[in-house]
């Protein structure tokens, strides 16, 4: 299939070149997902499930309704479940659904050291493109929202793509579609923006004072956004980050060492390339991981 | 549901009580959500647990598992004490000003004329004063202390907030606060709708539960109205179409029922189904009775039914008992009164109460045949699965048919939904293998059974061979020709008064007021007469145009009856004809004639000036606050505790329980007492899944997996029951052993002064498909019904748990 | 060439690399190419309308099923979703609705009749012809044996309450009628369907 969008890049990952854009007139699209009125069906669980012909194994009950028990390389959205008691002793059932916040500024992107594996259109979807992706796992850490998982199949790493299948027909994503109450919708930013701010009313008109919209600027805001009635404590759902950021590690990677780093890419490139055409899926030893952490830590550390 | 769907958005108040709609039916909740956004309604939940419902509600309430008669009792007490009714709606529109008979009285938990042996009413007690021309006597100043406004507020009186939460266990607090907001709806331009599902049907007093609220939302003006109503959210695609067909053991199509011993001439039969109007100038529709039940004979048996044979009235087989209902059935196989048994897209060894008793009935049979698109339990009860199915095949003499047919996807024909639309769908593939159509099946089997009979004669083989069956192809009947049998057709020309020609023979009719009862019309189903005419399939229409977007799309589909949308829409508009509400009439009349954007549940020109009630299927031409005699259990609805319960009545403790309701002696020796399983166990859906099919598909079994029960965090507390650990639960009919959820959702209550705790028992899970093994709910509940319809006590009983290790016991 | 995941990031690591591949004369146009969105899998599918088999909301659904209805090609379903013009749904469906490609394609999905013997532990795929010849041998003797022309009284009565049967609940409407003449003709009473649980 040829590469329909290619020209409606605004970036990509490990790559200077600023992709053509000769289309410069693009609308930036997002979906708002209203907490307040998510019942916790897991609709938008079983229709990414369905679209994208995901089916991850049959788990157990682990005392809770989330399932399965992590988002996954087959799991790319998953909602997660918090029974919280508020300051007058009520019960609130938190339900938010969670997956890629295709943020403004993708920490995964950045953190990409394989050439075109994670791509962002100029609507805003930040797009993981399998052929390119070296399934280092660099994304998993530079994501301020722990989403991107590595798949132990063919070691590449998956997440949510808003549904850029869908989106570029004119559809929109399958999550959206299907919610029951609606409180997943999709358009452009600045109507799903708008949207948000009648709801925030409504809600502080039923006793929700610190009801507000979550588009953390931490990573130049998201076009995935939450509606919370709590917008004040944003961890009480499920440990949505109270102010997300790219970590320190990625942006001195990226804005002191990459011009310097060429050769060194060089290298980077091959390996993955050769990887995937000779090794195949390979298996990840927790050595693996332990190595990456090590890494990463280590790199962290001047901050 | 007496209104639609989208029709919920119209609400000011949403009451979501004995159901769970945003789990059971997310995709009808989605109007809920719509009626808070968009018009600023409140939604308010009642129910022992907190569920995703009530996540997104405005206001909770903890009930007690089978106390909703006492917490809506005293809605009703509370409502008259602050005078929060539609005073206009309840003096016209209900029967609350009917004078009822001296000898009717209520006392100690008992109705006049109770039979302790038999344990039934005589109902006759149960009635209105008649003059001599057989009206019933009214009051309209509801000055006199028998009209059913003061019996009701007499009977009402002792449930007092105290009462009623020292009964259901809800704070006063709580109580109250619900109460105010309901009372808010008693505006004649505000409008409460009820959402309700199996929470209230599955009780010993399940009728009266749904009975209550309908009293209710008379009282406040409700029914009839946009945004208003009684809304039963039918649980299957076609649940409402089978009860419309009447696949009942006691039924006809179109809710006409099968004739009893006692009525041993059509005469006879006719003679209790007169309906004659009980005030004057009322419609009582079912005075139509008779032609609707021969255009049936005729649809049913053609030319064989004859005036001379009165229809072919002894064709139809008589009922010597109220009800051959699932609970009697599975009685009478354990006691080897059945050898036979079909079971169509249907898993009883789930679905029914006291798993065990299923199995040994299901044990005792000669043969068992199941149809379905599914490997389901009950075809594979006879295969041991471990301890979710401990049984020895060698045992079991049961010869079983799995019969494979096809699913929604593979055929063409109709479904009718909660809010009564008939609506068509298309084939788009192939069945698997050989499977086949149930139609298919049905007529296999009807034609083998009527060549057997022409071969060799036997037991009264008349309807078989005279049934009438003249479809294009016989051997699987087109739905499109089954459809048309259903509507009904002329079988002379009918004329009008004037001899023209007005249904020429041969042609499909438009309504059931076409219907004649001199033999002329056929029609297999009078509702749904309509519904295929000469111009076509209305149920296969998809204009879904919705004048004023008050939710009814009266172009998309059809509704029965008559392609009306909203029942007891005259009730919308006041005595002059003027909506209620004026910002969502429904119909009013325009000097000439009701019109509006629904099809008129009376007569367009009948005038308002001419006083005829509203409720036109009723005899009295308003709604009932008391029920004469249509409920075995009384006129007016009484608190009783479950037959399984950990509390003494405390209104009257020698009735305990529901006086009239149906016990089998072996199912009575195993309830067990609350010192043994001291607690309260209810079964629910879970949002994931549906009953036991989706567990068969891989991306439900992923979103909930395994079985597993909800404790309150008190109580696993108490016994040690860790979080996502194993435990045992038993009833005095068996236990379950599955993973406990700890939960904050479901908090101990307190009953008449002690701690009382409810165990959450989701019912998906057994042992085929894709989902992880699982015991079944349904191992745990009693076999007793509601005293009315017998649907299953399920909702509450007495359960003992403790922690456990695993299933391997 | 043989390097493991670990070794290529103790690679990277060291060199702390990201850049353009562009930018050392990697040709940009074939990483586009590969660089694609998942093409629409719907372009040229047939679709059918239909109604969710699960609650009575009946919300609309769309059946999606590859080929064209042509002579050779034998459709199959491979997406459901939302029917977007159905009032009541408005194209949403709910974990259940969402998933019914699963239920249409379960592997638990019967495909031929089976008939189980007295005492077996084991079904066996049988012809149609057996399997109803013999359902309707067993009817008819039950219902000879069992049939109930008149009650003690003498009263003509007419049933047979020895063989029972279930009705379906997500079967068609014409389904159920067809079904109801079948089990009245023969005069069976104890006759139920799915209303109560």
């Amino acid at each position: 299939m040829a590469d329909l969008q290619s020209q409606d890049y605004i970036r990509r990952s490990a790559t200077t070149l600023t992709p053509p854009a000769a289309r410069n007139y693009e609308q930036q699209v997002a979906k708002l997902i209203d907490v307040t009125r998510c019942i916790g069906c897991k609709a938008c669980q079983s229709a990414c499930m369905e679209w994208n012909n995901l089916r991850p194994e049959v788990g157990y009950f682990e005392g809770s309704y989330e399932n399965p028990m992590d988002l996954g390389p087959e799991v790319w959205t998953l909602m997660r479940f918090n029974e919280w008691e508020n300051e007058k002793g009520d019960l609130e059932w938190l339900i938010r659904k969670d997956g890629c916040m295709h943020c403004e500024d993708p920490g995964c992107l950045k953190a990409c050291p394989a050439p075109g594996a994670i791509v962002q259109y100029a609507n805003g979807i930040v797009d993981f493109v399998s052929d390119a992706c070296i399934g280092c796992g660099y994304c998993v850490k530079g994501c301020p929202f722990n989403i991107p998982r590595i798949s132990q199949t063919d070691h590449k790493s998956y997440k949510c793509t808003l549904c850029s299948d869908r989106v570029s027909v004119g559809l929109e994503p399958a999550c959206v579609k299907t919610c029951p109450t609606g409180a997943i919708m999709f358009g452009t930013k600045s109507d799903m923006t708008d949207w948000a701010q009648e709801r925030i009313k409504d809600l502080k008109s039923r006793g929700f004072e610190n009801a507000g919209l979550y588009d953390p600027p931490g990573v130049s805001g998201t076009h995935v956004m939450y509606v919370l009635h709590h917008a004040d404590k944003p961890s009480i759902y499920s440990d949505l980050p109270e102010q997300p950021h790219i970590s320190d590690f990625v942006s001195f990677w990226k804005g002191l060492i990459k011009p310097v780093a060429l050769a060194g890419l060089a290298f980077t490139a091959l390996a993955g390339f050769f990887h995937w055409i000779t090794v195949g899926p390979n298996d990840v030893q927790p050595e693996d991981e332990a190595e990456a952490e090590r890494l990463l830590r280590s790199a962290e550390k001047p901050r | 549901m007496t209104n639609t769907w989208q029709d919920i958005k119209n609400a000011n108040v949403v009451i979501v009580m004995g159901g769970n709609a945003a789990e059971a039916h997310p995709c009808g909740f989605k109007w809920v959500i719509e009626a808070k956004i968009e018009n600023g309604a409140k939604l308010v939940v009642v129910d022992p647990r907190f569920t995703r419902t009530a996540s997104v509600a405005d206001m909770y309430a903890p009930i007690r598992p089978g106390t909703d008669i006492a917490f809506l009792n005293g809605l009703i007490r509370y409502l008259l004490e602050k005078n929060a009714i539609q005073h206009e709606y309840v003096k016209h529109y209900t029967n609350a000003g009917l004078i009822v008979k001296e000898s009717f009285g209520f006392a100690d938990g008992l109705f006049s004329g109770y039979d302790e042996e038999k344990k039934t009413y005589d109902r006759s007690s149960w009635d209105f004063e008649l003059d001599e021309q057989g009206f019933a006597k009214v009051d309209d100043t509801w000055q006199n202390p028998r009209c059913v406004i003061n019996l009701m507020r007499q009977h009402v009186d002792r449930y007092t907030p105290e009462m009623v939460s020292r009964i259901s266990g809800t704070p006063q607090d709580k109580l109250l606060q619900v109460y105010e907001l309901i009372a808010t709806t008693a505006a004649p331009d505000k409008a409460l709708t009820c959402l309700f599902a199996l929470g209230w049907t599955q009780h010993s007093v399940g009728s009266q539960n749904i009975r209550t609220m309908a009293m209710v939302q008379l009282l406040l003006g409700n029914i009839g109205v946009a945004g208003g109503g009684m809304n039963a959210l039918r649980g299957h695609s076609n649940i409402q179409g089978l009860t419309d067909v009447g696949l009942l053991s006691n039924q006809i199509p179109g809710y006409l029922y099968l004739p009893t011993d006692q009525e041993t001439t059509f005469e006879d039969y006719m003679k209790t189904r007169q309906y004659k109007p009980l005030r004057p100038g009322q419609v009582s529709y079912w005075q139509n009775y008779r032609k609707f039940i021969v255009s049936f004979q005729k649809a049913m048996f053609g030319e064989s039914a004859t005036s001379d044979n009165d229809w072919a009235y002894d064709w139809l087989p008589k009922l010597d008992v109220p009800l051959y209902d699932i609970i009697r059935a599975f009685e009478m196989m354990n006691q080897g009164e059945m050898n036979g048994y079909i079971c169509q897209g249907f898993n009883p060894l789930q679905a029914f109460p006291d798993r065990g008793k299923i199995r040994r009935g299901l044990s005792k049979l000669k043969f068992l045949v199941t149809m379905d698109p599914l490997d389901t339990e009950t075809s594979r009860f006879w295969e041991n699965f471990g301890p979710q199915n401990p049984v020895d095949p060698s045992q079991i003499q049961t010869e079983v048919f799995q019969l494979p047919t096809t699913c929604f996807a593979e055929e063409n024909g109709s479904l009718v939904n909660s809010a009564r639309w008939l609506q068509w769908h298309w084939k788009a593939a192939e069945p698997p293998g050989d499977a086949k159509s149930d139609i298919w099946i049905m007529s296999g089997i009807y034609h083998r059974m009527r060549e057997l009979y022409r071969k060799e004669g036997g037991a009264f083989p008349d309807p078989i061979l005279n049934m009438t069956w003249n479809y294009t192809d016989p051997t699987s009947p087109d739905p499109e020709e089954l459809a048309k049998d259903m509507n009904g057709r002329a079988l002379v020309d009918l004329k009008d008064a004037t001899g023209a020609v007005t249904v020429a023979a041969g042609k499909l009719l438009d309504g059931f007021a076409q219907l004649r009862d001199d033999g002329t019309t056929a029609s297999g189903c009078w509702i749904f007469t309509g519904c295929y005419t000469e111009k076509g399939n209305q149920m296969a229409r998809r204009d879904a145009s919705d004048p004023r977007e008050q939710g009814i799309a009266p172009n998309w589909a059809w509704a029965w009856p008559a392609n009306r949308r909203i029942l007891y829409n005259r009730a919308s508009a006041d005595l002059n004809g003027k909506a209620w509400n004026p910002e969502k009439p429904i119909i009013e009349w325009n000097g000439k004639q009701w019109v509006g954007i629904d099809v008129p549940d009376y007569t367009p020109t009948t005038k308002p000036s001419d006083g005829v009630g509203p409720f036109i299927m009723n005899a009295e031409g308003t709604g009932r606050l008391f029920a004469r005699d249509q409920m075995v259990d009384g006129p007016f609805p009484e608190h009783y505790e479950l037959l399984e319960s950990p509390s003494q009545n405390v209104l009257h403790p020698k009735v305990r329980s529901n006086p009239v309701a149906r016990v089998f002696a072996d199912d009575r020796a195993d309830f067990g007492t609350s010192s043994e399983f001291p607690y309260v166990g209810t079964t629910y859906r879970l949002t994931e899944h549906f009953h036991f099919w989706t567990k068969h598909a891989l991306i439900n079994a992923i979103l909930q997996p395994e079985e597993f029960v909800e404790i309150g965090e008190a109580l696993a507390k108490e016994k040690g029951i860790d979080q996502g650990g194993w435990v045992r639960v038993s009833s005095k009919r068996g236990f379950i052993v599955c993973k406990a959820y700890v939960t904050k959702r479901i908090k101990p209550l307190t009953v008449d002064g002690k701690p009382t705790h409810v165990i959450g028992v989701p019912l998906h899970w057994g042992f085929t498909g894709q989902a992880r093994k699982g015991f079944g709910a349904n191992t745990l509940t009693p076999s007793v019904g509601d005293a009315n319809t017998q649907t299953p006590e399920f909702k509450a009983f007495l359960v003992n748990v403790e922690k456990a290790t695993g299933p391997a016991a | 060439m043989n390097l493991s995941r670990r070794g290529f990031i103790k690679l990277t690591g060291t060199s702390l690399a990201a850049s353009s591949v562009g930018a050392l004369g990697f040709g940009y146009t074939g990483e586009a190419l590969a660089a694609a969105v998942r093409p629409y899998k719907l372009a040229a599918a047939t679709e059918t309308r239909n109604t969710c088999t699960y609650c009575s909301v009946a919300c609309g659904i769309l059946i999606y099923s590859m080929g064209d209805r042509a002579k050779n090609a034998r459709s199959n379903i491979i997406h459901i979703e939302g029917d977007p013009d159905h009032p009541v749904n408005r194209g949403t469906l709910c974990p259940k609705g969402a998933g019914l490609l699963d239920v249409v394609h379960a592997p638990t999905r019967l495909r031929a009749p089976r008939y189980r013997a007295p005492g077996s532990n084991a079904f066996k795929e049988v012809s149609w012809d057996f399997a109803l010849d013999r359902i309707a041998r067993l009817m008819k003797d039950d219902r000879d044996k069992n049939f109930i022309a008149k009650n003690a009284a003498g009263t003509t009565v007419n049933r047979w309450t020895s063989t029972g049967m279930l009705a379906a609940s997500a079967s068609s409407t014409e389904t159920s009628y067809a079904t109801w003449k079948v089990v009245r003709a023969l005069g069976m009473v104890v006759f139920d369907n799915q209303a109560r649980v």
